[in-house]
C-alpha cells in the first residue's frame, strides 16, 4: 500500500455554485430578479411579505409582478398567507422525513423552479428557513440577500451572527411599534450592523402598523431593475 | 450548526478527487470570518464519512486570519472581533482580504500498487 498527496485546493462549496450558477442562467433568461430573504425564527419575514405586497401586487396593472417561494422545515403554514394574494406561491418543504434542513441550498431551489412561473413574474422573493446560520453559507442564484432582524432579539445580534449580516445589502428592523414596550437601544443594534457591515442599507419597519413598508416596497421596486444585469 | 453541512460538501468534495480510493488524510482551509467550530466539524466529519472511502480519515484544518484593507487610507490589518471599519479613518470602504475561505487544500490517499510497478513493460 502507497500513500499518495492529492492537491485538490477546491471550495467545498463549489458543488452548490455551480446549481446557484444554473439558477442564476434561468432566471436571467426570464428576466427575474431573485431576492433571498433570511432571519431568525419569528423575525417577521411573511408578515412583512403580507403587507408589503398587498401595495404592490393589487394595484391595476400591478405595480410589480411578484413570486414567492417559500422555505419551510415543514408545513405550508405560510404558503397559504400568501396565497391570499393571488400571486404564485410555491412551497418547499426541506424535511425529509426526520426533521428537515435548516436552510435552503441551491439544489433544493432548483427542484421547486419547474413550479415557479418565471414568465410571469418580475421578482422573485425566496423565503429562507428562518435561521441565522447556515441560509448566510449556501448561495442559491439571487440577485440580492435580505434579512429581517425585530427588536425583539437583542441589539448585539450582529455582532454573534457576523457571517448573516455580512451577506446582507439590506436588513430591516422589524416590530418597530414595540419600542415602547421595550429596553431596546435600536440606535445601538444600528450601530452594531454599521460595524459588521458598513455598506448595509437599513430600514425600520413595523409589519404590523406598516410603518416603513413603503420603504421596504421602494427597495423591492429598485432591485426588480437588475434583472438580467447581474449575470 | 453549520457544521454539519460544511461536513457533507467536504466529504463530497473529497470523495470525488479520491475517485474511489481510501482516504487517510484531509487538510482544509478555513478563514476565521466563516464561524465554523473546528470540534463540531470533526464529529459530523466522522459521521458524515462513516462507511464511505473517508471513514477513519483524519482532519487536518488550517486557520485563516481575517485580514482587512481599507481602500481609503490603504492600511491593512488583522482583526479578532467582527469589526469592519477603518479605525484610522472611519470609512466603510473596507475589503475582505483573507478570513472568508472554505477550501480542501489536499488529501492523502492509498493507492492499491506502487504506481512504478503498474507501467507497462
Amino acid at each position: 500500500m502507497h500513500r499518495t498527496k492529492v492537491r485538490v485546493v477546491e471550495d467545498a462549496l463549489d458543488a452548490n455554485n455551480t446549481i446557484a450558477a444554473a439558477n442564476r442562467s434561468d432566471f436571467d433568461r426570464a428576466g427575474v430578479t431573485v431576492v433571498n430573504l433570511m432571519s431568525a425564527p419569528g423575525a417577521g419575514k411573511t408578515t412583512l411579505l403580507e403587507r408589503s405586497l398587498e401595495g404592490l401586487v393589487n394595484t391595476d396593472p400591478p405595480t410589480l409582478r411578484v413570486g414567492v417561494l417559500e422555505g419551510d422545515v415543514a408545513g405550508s403554514f405560510d404558503a397559504d398567507r400568501i396565497s391570499v394574494l393571488h400571486i404564485p406561491v410555491v412551497q418547499l418543504n426541506t424535511d425529509n422525513g426526520f426533521g428537515g434542513e435548516c436552510h435552503l441550498d441551491a439544489n433544493m431551489v432548483r427542484s421547486a423552479l419547474p413550479a415557479v412561473p418565471l414568465d410571469e413574474i418580475d421578482i422573485l422573493l425566496v423565503e429562507n428557513v428562518g435561521n441565522l446560520v447556515c441560509p448566510a453559507e449556501f448561495r442559491i442564484g439571487e440577485d440580492a440577500k435580505m434579512m429581517v432582524c425585530s427588536v425583539t432579539e437583542g441589539e448585539d445580534k450582529p455582532l454573534k451572527y457576523p457571517l448573516m449580516f455580512r451577506s446582507c445589502e439590506l436588513v430591516v428592523i422589524n416590530k418597530i411599534d414595540l419600542l415602547q414596550y421595550l429596553d431596546f437601544d435600536i440606535d445601538r443594534l444600528e450601530a452594531n450592523i454599521m460595524q459588521v457591515n458598513p455598506n448595509a442599507t437599513v430600514l425600520r419597519v413595523s409589519a404590523k402598523t406598516g410603518e416603513g413598508v413603503e420603504a421596504f416596497r421602494e427597495w423591492m421596486t429598485s432591485v426588480s431593475a437588475r434583472a438580467g444585469a447581474t449575470a | 450548526m453549520h457544521e454539519f453541512d460544511l461536513s457533507s460538501a467536504i466529504v463530497a468534495t473529497v470523495r470525488k478527487h479520491a475517485a474511489g480510493r481510501q482516504v487517510t488524510h484531509v487538510t482544509l482551509r478555513i478563514g476565521r470570518l466563516r464561524q465554523v467550530v473546528k470540534d463540531t466539524l470533526e464529529f459530523y466529519f466522522a459521521i458524515v464519512g462513516k462507511d464511505t472511502n473517508c471513514e477513519g480519515a483524519t482532519l487536518e484544518i488550517i486557520d485563516v486570519p481575517a485580514a482587512l484593507r481599507c481602500n481609503s487610507c490603504k492600511r491593512e490589518w488583522e482583526i479578532e472581533i467582527p469589526a469592519f471599519m477603518c479605525g484610522d479613518c472611519g470609512t466603510g470602504a473596507v475589503e475582505v482580504l483573507t478570513g472568508e475561505e472554505f477550501m480542501v487544500e489536499s488529501i492523502e490517499v492509498e493507492d492499491e500498487e506502487d504506481a512504478a510497478c503498474t507501467a507497462p513493460r
